[in-house]
Parts: structure tokens; sequence; C-alpha cells
């Protein structure tokens, strides 16, 4: 009975977040719409001809020929672009030139590497760069709010392949305490399941194997989350810094709580919206510059995959991959955004829709 | 006549700037009996708030301010205590209640949450159902009927009055001997203003809680108050019990005060603009004097 409100309450509150999720949902097809029809067209642009190209300087003019009509690459780009549309929502990517399989299972093969090491920079990026600007905002002016601040520009002043390359050198080559190369040791067999290493090796129960994908992980992915982190503790610094001025910090230190929960707590949460909408951008922004820190630690990703296939002129390929990186860029997008709406009250309990 | 609950004696307070040391409190004093309801009155600026937050021990933990002076609250000089032993008085023997309602509870926890580390200070040990039905309770004391909405909603989703009436619940929640009280309301429009005030009234009597009732607004000083100072630049200029002083307002400044206050239900106190030599005379004390 006491209960039985709040119940009510929290029912009602979930429909703004429904209703922003399918507005998000709808703008997200659209885009992918348009992407894929920019990179059509892109890809059909560039010079060279893929069906000379998949079948080598020996091919007679016949077998290019039929190789191009069964391409459908006889036709209008419209037509080409009716079919491939057909194929896409039959789950069908096409063959790639590159590999000769189908286009799916070649990103089924090579994404989850990549998905991995994103996300696990991700969580680097939430568990190093919300701490450090909590700790910068707390101790403002103090010693170890310069230091991180000093920190947190040297991690947003270098792309991410640079600081791939410094680590490497650091921590792998003349320090060698992580692999330079590779997402496993190779003695050690995985089945996969998911695809995912760290969860592979747990299904497995084998902790030695699990151990040993994340010590291979560690490097690149931390490379790949140092600017993460630093603008991450920048932003939160700065809006904690903002929420200290702010009367309820003031009303918290007159009822005594501890200057650490209300740090924790009281400055934090308030600030963590605009934080946690950044770190979705640098989430988003980290499949492209996987791309260059898979390169330098040979990490077995998407990218190898996709610099491949743009260099062989695989069209099913390229269209393929850039299809996979900008659906799962809208989907961590709407993801950040559902988790900002929910996190917010006030978008939470809005009573009319935006 | 018992012990003050607190007992300010000769207080000053400096700031310590890029130009060097500004005095901002120059030897004030100012004492509340158990129960009783002081006002303390002065223009912006005059130091009223930095001695609320030097009883509340929170300018004692700023580098730049230099404090020097007794503050005695319970007996207990409070320059002499640990700033843990400090630390451990606010929230729970004293608790302070500010201007604007709304910008002071803290806009991303629900109320019940936010009651629930109030309650916590005094009982660390409270559990969250526990604290919720306290705070129900609480809040039914302050004409709260819908109590559980209130719990479960954010300050946004509330009135002002009803913030209001939720700060003032959890102000006396741990049932403190001294409450301070900074303009509340101050960000209120006036009937509901008039009416928190009315209902904080009740129940610091009710409860007997000495107040600190710091305000900008005469004429709720008159209806709230059992004594008032006031202050001007930092000094002290004139104390007493609140009808004499009304009754009869000695030093220029209090006068000044009251001329530019017609109506003494509304409105605040608007910036004396000729600042008088005469505003500089000593404390006229009311109390000072024998009873003829
Ligand atoms: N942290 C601070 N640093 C420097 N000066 C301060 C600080 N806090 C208050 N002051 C100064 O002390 C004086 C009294 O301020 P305050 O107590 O807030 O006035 P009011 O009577 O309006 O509440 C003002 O001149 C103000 O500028
Ligand atoms: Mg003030």
């Amino acid at each position: 009975m006491v209960a039985q409100p709040a119940i009510v309450q929290r029912r009602d509150a979930m429909t703004p977040v429904l209703r922003l999720l399918a507005k998000r949902l709808a703008t997200s097809l659209i885009v992918l719409v348009g992407v894929s029809m920019l990179i059509f067209a892109i890809a059909r642009i560039i010079p060279g001809d893929p069906a000379r190209i998949a079948l080598g300087p020996n091919a007679t003019a016949e077998q290019i020929a039929a190789l191009r009509a069964q391409l459908h690459l006889d036709q209008s780009v419209f037509v080409q672009y009716g079919y491939f549309v057909a194929d896409v929502l039959r789950g069908d990517l096409g063959i790639s030139l590159y590999t000769n399989r189908p286009v799916t299972t070649d990103i089924a093969q090579f994404l989850p590497a990549t998905l991995e090491l994103i996300l696990v920079a991700g969580a680097m990026m939430i568990a190093f760069g919300l701490p450090l600007g909590i700790w910068s905002a707390r101790y403002k002016g103090k010693w170890a709010d310069n230091l991180i601040r000093l920190i947190s520009l040297l991690g947003v002043s270098a792309p991410s392949f640079v600081w791939a390359v410094i680590l490497m050198l650091l921590f792998a080559f003349y320090l060698p305490l992580f692999p330079i190369a590779g997402r496993i040791s190779d003695d050690i067999v995985v089945t996969p399941v998911t695809g995912f290493l760290m969860i592979d090796t747990l299904v497995a129960g084998n902790l030695r194997a699990f151990a040993d994908a994340a010590w291979h992980i560690a490097l690149p992915a931390f490379a790949l989350a140092l600017s993460g982190i630093g603008q991450a503790a920048r932003l939160t610094r700065a809006n904690m810094v903002e929420t200290y001025e702010r009367p309820y910090i003031e009303m918290a230190r007159s009822y005594g709580f501890s200057e650490r929960r209300i740090a924790n707590r009281y400055a934090f949460k308030p600030s963590l919206i605009p934080s946690l909408t950044i770190i979705g951008l640098d989430f988003a922004a980290m499949l492209g510059n996987a791309f260059l820190v898979e390169a330098i630690f040979a990490w077995p990703g998407l990218s190898r995959y996709g610099v491949e296939v743009i260099l062989r002129k695989d069209l099913n390929g390229i269209v393929g991959t850039v299809l996979i990186i900008s659906a799962t860029f809208l989907i961590v997008n709407i993801i950040v955004d559902l988790l900002i709406a929910f996190l917010n009250p006030r978008i939470r309990h809005s009573q009319r829709a935006s | 006549m018992s012990a003050p609950m607190l007992d300010i004696r000769d207080l000053h307070l400096s700031f310590k700037g890029h130009t060097g040391l500004t005095e901002v409190l120059h030897g004030i004093s100012l004492h509340i009996q158990p129960g009783e309801r002081v006002a303390l009155v002065g223009e912006s600026g005059s130091g009223k708030s930095v001695t609320a937050r030097i009883v509340l021990g929170l300018l004692q933990d700023l580098p730049s301010a230099r404090i020097t002076g007794q503050v005695l609250f319970d007996g207990r000089d409070l320059e002499l205590m640990s700033s843990r032993a400090r630390h451990a008085l606010r929230g729970t023997a004293m608790s302070m209640i500010f201007q604007d309602p709304t910008s002071s509870l803290n806009p991303v926890f629900r109320i019940a949450d936010q009651f629930h580390d109030v309650l916590r200070r005094a009982d660390p040990s409270v559990a969250k159902a526990a604290a919720h039905d306290r705070a129900a309770a609480i809040l039914a004391e302050v004409s709260i009927r819908d109590a559980q909405r209130v719990l479960n909603a954010y300050p946004f989703q509330l009135s002002g009055g009803m913030n209001q009436r939720v700060m003032i619940a959890m102000a006396l929640a741990n049932e403190p001997a001294l409450l301070i009280a900074d303009e509340p309301g101050t960000a209120l429009d006036v009937t509901v203003q008039a009416q928190t005030l009315q209902l904080m009234r009740r129940l610091v009597e009710d409860h007997h809680t000495a107040v600190l009732f710091i305000s900008h607004n005469l004429g709720v000083v008159r209806e709230f108050a059992d004594r008032l100072y006031v202050i001007y630049k930092g000094r002290m200029v004139e104390q007493g019990p609140t009808d004499a002083v009304f009754a009869d307002p000695r030093h220029p400044y209090t006068r000044a005060l009251m001329a530019a206050v017609p109506h003494l239900t509304g409105g605040g106190i608007p910036e004396i603009a000729e600042a008088s030599p005469d505003f500089a005379a000593p404390l006229v004390d009311h109390e000072a004097e024998a009873p003829s």
C-alpha cells in the first residue's frame, strides 16, 4: 500500500525514455541508409575495375565480362544499389573478392577483436578518467590536481597511434612487460564462442588463457583509451568545479557530510551527464582510431580487413565494413543517449515528449 | 539565566587576498539562549552569512580566513575543538536553512535519498526503510500530507514552497539544539514565505530549538524573533528585545533601516544610499540599561 505510488510513478517515468529510443532508432535508420548510399557511390567512383583486379592479369576479356555481369557491374549504379539493398535486407553482404568468402563471415571473424579492444578501452576511459576528474576537482589547486591536469593534458595532446608507438617502445620493447603483438599467446587454443577472447576464455574456465588475453589487450587498449581518459578527466573536473559552487554543495557541507562523500556523490552525479556525453563520442571515435592502433599492435581486427579490401578494391568488402562500422557507431550513440536519459531525472521524468 | 546555547565573543574575521588582509568582522558579540529566537539584521555584505558559516565551522577550514575571538557552542569553544569534533556537530547539534530551497537541494537525488543521508548523520546505521518512515513523519510535521509523493520526487518536480518545507523538515530532523536560517525563503514569493516561516516558528517552539535568524526583512524579524542584533559593516550597532528596538530604535543606522522599509510585511532592505558618518556610532544595547 505504502510503496504503491512509487511503482506507478516509475512505470509512467519509463515512457519518455522509450519515446527517445524510438526516435533515435528511426533517425539512425535514416543515417544508415544515407551512409550506405554514400559509400556505395564512392566505392564505385574509385578508378579501377574490381572484376579485373579480382581475376588477375591473365584473365580473358570474356571471363571479366562474365564476372562483371555476375556482380551486376554492367548495369547502372541505381540498379546496382537496388540489388545491394535487397541483399542486405536478406542479411547478405555479398562475396568478398579478397577472401572469397561471404563478407558477413569475414566481419563475424574480425569484428569481435575490434569490439573487444574498443570495449576494454572504453572501460579504461570510465575507470580512470572519471576518478581522476573527481580527485582533481576535490583537490582543486593542490598538487594532486596539478599532477592529474598535467597527465590529462598529455593524454589529449597526442593521437592514439602515437601513444601506441610510445607505449609499445617503452613497455613491450625496452621494458618487455607486455607482449608486442597479437591477441593471445600462440600456444593457447581457445574455442571461439563469442569471438571475444576475454569472454571465451572465461566460458572455457581457462583462467590462464584469460590472463594471457588480458595481458595482450592491455597495451593497445590503453593506447586507444589515453586521449579519452584525459578528456573525461578534464571535463569531469571542469563540471565538478562548477558544481562545487552550487548552493546544494554548501548545504551538504552544512550537514557535515564528508568531503569524500560530497565529491563522489553530491558533486559528481550532477556533473556526470556531460562527461558521459564526451565519453560516448570518444567511444564512437575509437572505431576509427582503432585502425592504426590495430595496425601497430598487429591486432587481428576489422581494421586489417578494412585496409586489405580497400587496397584490393573489393567493393562488397568495403561497403560491408563501412556499413558495420557505421551501425556500431550508431548503436553506441543510442546506448549512450539512453544511459544519459536514464541518469538524468529531468529527462526521465519529463511529462512532455521532447 | 541559563548558560547560552551560542555565545560569540569579540569575533574577528579577515580574508587574505592579493591586496593583503581585509577585515570583514570587527569584533562582534552575540548570544542565544536555549530555545531562543534571535535575529541578525543588516544590509547585504555586512557579514551575516560569514558569521553563520563560522558558527557551523565551515570557514575555519578555508585557508584564506583568519578568525580570532571566541565562539562557544553549548559552553564549548569551537576554536579549541578539533576539526573532526566541529564536524561532528554539523547536521546533528546544529543545522542550517538556506536562501533558495530549490537550488539548495541536490537536483539529481530523490528527496527520500537526501533525507536518508541527513538522518544518517545522527544515526549512521539507519536503514533506508526506517529513514523513509521517519522522513514521512517529519514531513507530516511541516504539513505535507502526501509525504510519499514528495519523498519519491526530485526537487525540480516540487514547488518552491514545498521544497522550503522539505528543507525545514530536514534541518529539524535530527533535533538540533541550534538552527541557523540564512535569509530563508527570500527566493520565494511573499505569501509562501510567510506561510513557511509561520510553520518554522511553530516547529522550533515545539522542539525548543534555538534559532539564529538572518534576515533582510524587518517585518518578518518583528514577527519571528525574541531579540535582534543589527549589524553594520562587520560591527554590531544595536541589540535588544525585538519590541524594545522597534519601539525605540536609537542607533542612526537602525533608524535608517526602519525608515527605508515602510511596509513591514513585504520587501527587503534596499541599499541605504547615503551612508551617514553617524552609522559608525557605538553599540546601543537595550538590555545593558537598568529598566526604569
Ligand atoms: N570567501 C570569502 N573570501 C573573501 N571575502 C569574503 C568571502 N566570503 C565573504 N566575504 C566578504 O565578507 C563580507 C561579508 O559577506 P557576507 O557575510 O556574505 O554578507 P551578508 O551580510 O550579505 O551575508 C562581504 O564583503 C564579502 O565580500
Ligand atoms: Mg548573506
